[in-house]
């Protein structure tokens, strides 16, 4: 398997304070995989890097180019969806509006997409004209996958999917970036705080402890982890 | 796909209703009313219709220039206080153009294309420096923008009236009793047209939904690879040329003066405040209802003279700022976190 994006020592600071000291990581194409950590780690920070939201040192590697350090919306047309923090939903917008925002980057028709896309989110087509911001949590959480889908990335940056949300709603979020990741090749990069659920996702984890990796490995072998089990997985 | 995805559709489905956030009722009505006012006046009075006629032509100039500074309140945050100067300044533009011998409509494009440059440059060189600072920063830039206009205008051209070739002539039409002046007809022609082309604009091309999310929540859209710093100062762009249309269609009825654009922008304020400062079509009705406002009460209430037409704008600005500071067609915020 070829690496897909491969972070090569990346610092980050915001103003005086650093986040990242130095982060490596490795995501090859096809996997899913987990960042993991406490609160103020870095875990968003490091996608922050990537997607050039943040200032930062080091070398990123996309498809092996190096990611410049031009905005977000070059990493976007470089085939990187990032769903940050709150989701990025257009509240102000339709649902539909929304979509069409995903697919901005693109050309040509988006009809077959659409069409997939409503395959794994069957209630979004009849509430298209519906204001996003008036949208559940859940639901907006689904709109960035679907919006995100849109985008057609090769790699996709999910910040905390689980975030507020029911832990039902939780399981239904996975199990769609699951089925994205199985039936179209999806690489994903998720950041999340509930390890447990992350795990059983992911099949490589990287832990962050203080802007550094602290660990790394197939997610079976952190599952197994004493340090991790009673930090992170609280048994 | 996923029974609870669908259950949840359903269950959203009974409440849609209860979170629509469109024209509240009371606004309706009362729009609907001024409607049905007008059109019996017009019906019933010769002179009602005239000045009806008139002062809608009246009103779609500030509706222009207000959707200016709606454009740009949406963007930036700020009220661009140099929005009537860059109308004037490129009101200029078109007479010396129209000096070299070049035709009017000629003339009107090109001023249009040469005002969308100038916004953009603006925006490039004076706002986008300051924008991240704070938005009092950006007003005072505005202010000196004013200034800077004004100075260079007077400059070049001098402060003494100039006049410019009539675009739609003086010829009067008869309707019945009722006359209508061919410049008024042109004015609303115009002006309403260019605010129809803005709206399909951003309502149905890639680009205007663009300029929209840059507008509305720009780290979100450089996230979806929209090129957020191009779209402001489109942004910019395009409220500088709707201020080019509301100069060029200002000028036939007022001459050219430095000063000239400067009331017309304090009605285009009333007006952006009456309609909702956030609300593009309430910019729109906001400057008919007030064009119309002001020649009817200038017509049929005695002591308002021309010179109590302004305050009597800032008394519209004060009572809706107290009423319902939302304005008429302003939305109300509504979120879901």
């Amino acid at each position: 398997m070829a690496a897909l994006l491969e972070l090569e020592d990346v610092r980050a600071r915001y103003g005086p304070v650093q986040a990242l000291h130095g982060v490596s990581l490795t995501v090859d194409e096809g996997q899913i995989v987990a960042v993991l950590g406490a609160n103020g780690a870095g875990k968003t920070t490091t996608l922050r890097a990537i997607s050039n939201t943040v200032r930062r040192e080091g070398a990123i590697r996309f498809a092996g180019n190096s990611v410049g350090r031009g905005g977000p919306d070059d990493v976007a047309r470089l085939g990187i969806a990032h769903v940050p923090e709150g989701r990025g939903t257009f509240a102000e917008l339709s649902v539909w509006e929304n979509l069409r925002l995903g697919a901005y980057t693109r050309r040509g028709a988006t009809k077959d997409d659409l069409a997939r896309m409503s395959a794994y989110f069957p209630w979004i087509e009849e509430r298209r004209n519906q204001q996003a911001g008036t949208l559940s949590g859940g639901e907006q959480q689904m709109l960035a996958l679907a919006r995100a889908f849109m985008q057609r990335p090769r790699l996709l940056l999910l910040d905390e999917p689980s975030l507020g949300l029911a832990p039902r709603l939780v399981t239904e979020i996975f199990r769609i970036v699951k089925d994205l990741n199985e039936t179209e090749g999806l690489t994903v990069l998720v950041v999340e705080q509930n390890a447990h659920i992350a795990l059983q996702l992911a099949q490589t984890a990287y832990v962050l402890e203080v802007g550094r990796v602290a660990l790394s490995g197939p997610s079976a072998e952190l599952q197994a982890h004493e340090s991790i089990r009673r930090s992170y997985l609280g048994y | 796909m996923s029974e609870l995805a669908r259950k949840l559709g359903a269950v959203r489905q009974t409440r849609r209703s209860t979170v629509s956030t469109g024209v509240s009722l009371p606004v309706l009505a009362l729009l609907a009313g001024v409607a049905v006012f007008l059109l019996v006046g017009c019906f019933t009075s010769t002179i009602f219709a005239q000045q009806t006629v008139a002062g809608l032509a009246q009103g779609a100039i500030f509706a222009s220039l207000a959707l200016a500074l709606v454009l740009i309140y949406r963007a930036t945050e700020v009220i661009n206080f140099a929005q009537g100067e860059l109308a004037m300044a490129t009101t200029y533009v078109a007479y010396q153009l129209l000096q070299w011998g070049v035709p009017y409509w000629v003339t009107f494009f090109l001023t249009l294309v040469i005002a969308f440059v100038l916004g953009v440059v603006i925006q490039l060189v004076f706002i986008r420096p300051v924008q991240h600072r704070s938005v009092i920063a950006v007003v005072i830039v505005t202010v000196g923008l004013f200034i800077l206009i004004d100075g260079l205008v007077t400059w070049k051209w001098g402060a003494d009236l100039k006049f410019m070739e009539a675009p739609f002539g003086n010829t009067v039409y008869h309707v019945g009793q009722v006359a209508f002046s061919r410049n008024d007809l042109g004015v609303l022609l115009v002006s309403i047209l260019s605010v129809v082309l803005l709206w399909v604009l951003f309502q149905f091309t890639k680009l205007g939904l663009a300029m929209r999310a840059a507008a509305l929540r720009p780290a979100a859209a450089s996230l979806v690879g929209v090129r957020v710093n191009w779209m402001l100062a489109m942004g910019w762009g395009l409220a500088a040329v709707l201020g080019a249309v509301a100069g060029l269609m200002t000028e036939p009825t007022q001459f050219l003066q430095p000063t000239m654009m400067q009331p017309i922008l304090l009605y285009a304020f009333a007006a952006a405040v009456l309609g909702g400062l956030e609300s593009p079509a309430g910019a729109v009705v906001g400057g008919l209802m007030l064009g119309v406002f002001l020649n009817l009460l200038g017509q049929y209430v005695g002591f308002a003279t021309s010179e109590l037409r302004l305050p009597i704008a800032f008394g519209v600005l004060l009572l809706v700022l107290l009423v319902k500071p939302n304005g008429l067609l302003g939305r109300r915020q509504v979120r879901r976190v």
